[in-house]
């Protein structure tokens, strides 16, 4: 079994603060982490690799920074890891990306055999789109499952355990397929000593746009066909009208007051 | 025989599921049609699924000028790669320019496998949306980096230019059972080969369906309540003021409540006229979720916790008092 799980070094969203006097974004110390819903993939990968046996690779596109989630993601029981990167690839949007990795998927194939099972995270937590997944599925034609909290080899087939709105479908797709997962409520992986030590000193392939056939025009900001065409910080702050009474009674009743007063209720 | 002109048309994706359409559809047919007058363009709907004929009769009432209609026992339940070859075939006869699509579970699965395979752009989760009346191309407004900051997007060479919207965002128009509007239909039928996933079981885990983007009155935790064992005193809450309870991501993460009950930028959109959030920091992926709401409390120890920035009333304190004293307090009336 060949699996391959695709992964994208983010911004810890959950760190991002704003700056109230410019009311702009600082990004200055917010740290680079791997985006938590791939290592969710990932960790569907290893427990695959260790219940049936199976060879995981994971890929990422990004700067040189970015071989550090490679890293992580070896220390966590992956066999073998690629950097995709190129100044070419810069500015990408979730299309260009798709394209990018797909190709890039192919010339791993053509050396490795075909990756019975793609991985990736629901969606990353910087853009949260959910669209390179489908779109890898699109361009390497390929059936798709989104939203994975499981999934269990049966033959040739793959089941997986998809969330839907009121609970999970069991969803057959045949292999070669790709799944796109949630976050899952298996204990994380951890990894020890020695892997860690490992995976530091592994040496990690870079793909360039000059090891692949791929064409320019579908790269980068040019061959993307969204722009963005500017950013801002969502506006904030309302008048709060702060309740404070001597007791937790007396402060709610002068709340339902404020309620029957602003006719809420 | 159509009388939809190429390119001159907005379609908006009807989803459906068991014959029963998602809300979302209906709600999207409202900016539709604002768009489609700004830029003289017509509205379309879209309903693909099995046995939907009453809700291509009910998108015309809800806003929608034509409705293309496409039923066939292969679309239901939802497979990816039926409802993929159906809508790129009606995008490819029907040359809309812009496609717009709810951003359900399916909705988010399917939107990415046409665009892709289209080479056209895709905007996704839109919170608002805008058109140039004279070229007719979109601003696709949405939230990233977790709801800290906003982007407008455009997809200036390429049609159609495709967008989801969240369920919620987006108020339905009226029900107008006068309206008139032309049903066309169109037999795509799918070889059984072509669809190449099975749906093997189907669980309910939550026992009735929770419908938070309709709720009125919203009650929700967050990780102040510190586990699933304390979510009794906001059931009781709501229970005194007719509403619902909903919880923010860290509770969801926790494994205390399951995911439908979320509300936030990786869960639902509401806009309910009253939300008590109780113990929610505020962080911004929950917040860009309750902006539809009329008016928020905020009920938290931490006087210092966002949350109290875009509330309306706001209670320094401890929730575990405070919310027994809220439900005494209502119920006495």
């Amino acid at each position: 079994m060949n699996i391959l799980v695709c992964v994208k070094q983010v911004p810890d969203t959950t760190e991002i603060k704003i700056d109230p006097e410019t009311n702009t974004l600082l990004r200055n110390g917010v740290p680079s982490i791997a985006n938590p819903y791939d290592i969710c993939a990932l960790e569907l990968a290893v427990r695959c690799k260790k219940e049936h046996g199976a060879s995981v690779t994971v890929l990422t596109m990004g700067p040189e920074q970015a071989k550090a989630v490679l890293k992580e993601c070896l220390s966590l029981g992956a066999d073998h890891a690629y950097l995709v990167s190129d100044r070419l690839f810069g500015g990408s949007d979730t299309l260009a990306t798709s394209y990018i990795l797909s190709t890039a998927i192919r010339r791993l194939e053509q050396e490795h055999g075909v990756y019975d099972l793609i991985l990736c995270g629901k969606q990353a937590i910087d853009g949260d789109t959910a669209q390179v997944g489908p779109e890898i599925a699109e361009e390497l034609g390929r059936p798709q499952i989104t939203y994975a909290a499981d999934l269990t080899l049966a033959g040739e087939e793959i089941h997986v355990k998809r969330e839907t709105d009121d609970g999970y479908d069991i969803i057959g797709a045949k292999l070669p397929a790709l799944a796109t997962v949630i976050k899952t409520n298996f204990p994380p992986l951890v990894p020890t000593m020695k892997s860690k030590l490992a995976a530091n000193r592994a040496v990690i392939p870079v793909i360039t746009s000059n090891d692949l056939e791929i064409d320019p025009a579908r790269c980068g900001l040019k061959g993307s066909p969204t722009k963005v065409r500017k950013t801002f910080v969502p506006p904030r702050g309302k008048k709060t009208i702060k309740i404070s009474g001597e007791n937790p009674e007396e402060a709610a009743r002068q709340l339902v007051e404020a309620f029957r007063q602003a006719q809420v209720l | 025989m159509s009388t939809i002109h190429p390119g001159k048309n907005i379609f908006v994706f009807i989803e459906t599921e068991n014959g029963q359409p998602k809300n979302v559809g209906y709600e999207l047919l409202a900016p539709g049609r604002t768009l489609a007058e700004q830029s003289g363009q017509q509205l379309v709907g879209v309903v693909i699924g099995s046995h939907v004929e009453q809700c291509a009769r009910d998108a015309i009432c809800y806003g929608a000028e034509q409705v293309i209609l496409v039923d066939g026992p292969e679309y239901e339940p939802y497979t990816t790669d039926a409802f993929s070859i159906a809508l790129t075939r009606l995008i490819e006869k029907y040359s809309p320019s812009t496609v717009l699509m709810g951003a359900t579970g399916n909705g988010r699965d399917l939107a990415p496998r046409i665009s892709s395979r289209l080479g056209t752009g895709l905007t996704a989760d839109c919170t608002s949306l805008e058109i140039n009346g004279e070229t007719g191309e979109m601003v696709w407004t949405r939230p990233a980096f977790g709801g800290n900051l906003m982007a407008m997007i455009l997809c200036p060479d390429h049609r159609p230019q495709m967008g989801t919207v969240r369920p919620g965002v987006f108020k339905k128009r009226p029900y107008d059972e006068t309206a008139a509007g032309e049903i066309i239909r169109e037999e795509i039928s799918i070889a059984p080969g072509e669809s190449r996933t099975r749906l093997i079981e189907r669980i309910k885990e939550v026992s009735e369906s929770v419908d938070l983007e309709g709720a009125e009155i919203i009650v929700a935790a967050g990780r102040g309540i510190g586990g699933p064992q304390n979510m009794g005193i906001v059931e009781e809450l709501a229970d005194a003021l007719g509403g619902t309870v909903a919880v923010s991501r860290a509770v969801v993460d926790a494994g205390w409540v399951p995911h439908a009950y979320q509300v936030g930028q990786t869960g639902k959109n509401v806009s309910p006229k009253l939300y008590i959030a109780c113990g929610i920091s505020g962080a911004i992926q929950h917040t860009c979720g309750i902006s539809g709401a009329d008016y928020v409390v905020a009920i938290n120890k931490d006087p210092d916790a966002p949350i109290f920035e875009l509330a309306d009333w706001g209670i320094v304190g401890d929730l575990f008092e405070i919310l027994p004293a809220l439900t005494a307090a209502v119920r006495e009336g």
